[in-house]
C-alpha cells in the first residue's frame, strides 16, 4: 500500500460519495465525474494505461455527458425541497451496510490474496489490439453489434411516439 | 494487507456506495447511477486479478474490462433512454411515485 493509493483512494471514494448523497443533481455528476476520474488513475497505477484512459474517455466523457442531457431533459436540475432518500432508506443502508461487511469479511480471511505481488507486467496498446484481432476476435464483434443494436434501441425507446403529446 | 486486497477492499467500498445510491435515492438518474458505480466496482476487481494474477502476460482480466466498460456504456444509454420514456410517460423521474403497477 503505497501513498499514491492511499491518496487516489481517497479521492475516489469520496466522489462517489459526494455523487450518491448530494441534493443537487449536477453537482452530483460533477462529484461523480471527479470520481471516475480516480477510478482511471487508480486503473494508471495498475499498469492498465489503456483501460484507465478508455475510462476516462467513456466515463468522464461519454456517460457523464448523457446524463447531464437526462437530467436537464427530466428537469430534475436545480434544488429540489422533497427529501432526497427515499421512503425505505434505512433498509436500504442496511443492507448494503451487510453487503460490504460480508464482502470485507471474505477479502480479509480469504486466501486469494497471500502471495507476494510479481513483478509489473507489460500491456502495451499493441498487445491490447493483438489479442482483441486474434485471440478475442469473437468477443469483439459481438460487443460491435450489441452496441449497435443497444444505440438503435435507446434512440426507438426516447423518440417521441406518433400521436403523443409533447 | 497485500495490495490485492487493498484494491479489492476499496472495490468492495465502491460496490456499497453503489448499492446504497440505487436502494435508497429517489431520483432514476441517480439509481441508475448507482448501477454504474457497482459496474465500476467489478471492473476495478478484473484489472487489480489481472495484475496480480498469476498469468498477467494473457492479458484476460483487461479484455474482461474493456468488453465490460462497453456493455455498460451501453447499458447506460439504453437505461437513460428508458428513463426519458418514463418521463415523457408519467412527468416524473421520482421513485416514489411511480407506483402505478404497485398492487
Amino acid at each position: 500500500m503505497t501513498i499514491s493509493f492511499l491518496i487516489l483512494a481517497t479521492l475516489m471514494i469520496a466522489g462517489m460519495v459526494a455523487a450518491m448523497g448530494m441534493r443537487n443533481l449536477v453537482h452530483c455528476i460533477l462529484a461523480l465525474t471527479l470520481g471516475f476520474a480516480g477510478l482511471a488513475a487508480l486503473y494508471l497505477q495498475l499498469g492498465a494505461q489503456f483501460v484507465g484512459l478508455t475510462q476516462i474517455l467513456v466515463y468522464v466523457g461519454a456517460v457523464a455527458i448523457l446524463t447531464v442531457f437526462a437530467i436537464m431533459m427530466t428537469g430534475s436540475a436545480g434544488p429540489i425541497a422533497l427529501p432526497v432518500f427515499s421512503s425505505t432508506w434505512t433498509m436500504g443502508g442496511v443492507v448494503a451496510g451487510a453487503v460490504f461487511a460480508v464482502l470485507a469479511w471474505t477479502i480479509h480471511f480469504g486466501t486469494a490474496s497471500r502471495k507476494s505481488p510479481p513483478p509489473q507486467p507489460e500491456a502495451t496498446v499493441r498487445q491490447i489490439g493483438d489479442a482483441l484481432m486474434h485471440r478475442f476476435v469473437l468477443p469483439l464483434e459481438i460487443i460491435g453489434l450489441l452496441l449497435t443494436a443497444a444505440l438503435i434501441g435507446a434512440v426507438l425507446v426516447a423518440m417521441q411516439e406518433k400521436g403523443e403529446t409533447p | 494487507m497485500s495490495p490485492l486486497s487493498c484494491y479489492l477492499l476499496v472495490s468492495a467500498l465502491l460496490f456499497s456506495i453503489g448499492l446504497a445510491g440505487a436502494l435508497t435515492r429517489r431520483n432514476a438518474i441517480l439509481v441508475l447511477i448507482g448501477i454504474e458505480l457497482m459496474l465500476n466496482a467489478a471492473n476495478l476487481n478484473f484489472i487489480a486479478f489481472w495484475r496480480y494474477g498469476p498469468d498477467p502476460a494473457a492479458l484476460t482480466g483487461m479484455m474482461f474490462a474493456i468488453f465490460s466498460i462497453s456493455v455498460a456504456a451501453a447499458e447506460a444509454a439504453v437505461g437513460l433512454g428508458i428513463i426519458l420514456a418514463v418521463y415523457r410517460h408519467s412527468r416524473t423521474t421520482d421513485l416514489d411515485q411511480l407506483n402505478s403497477m404497485k398492487g
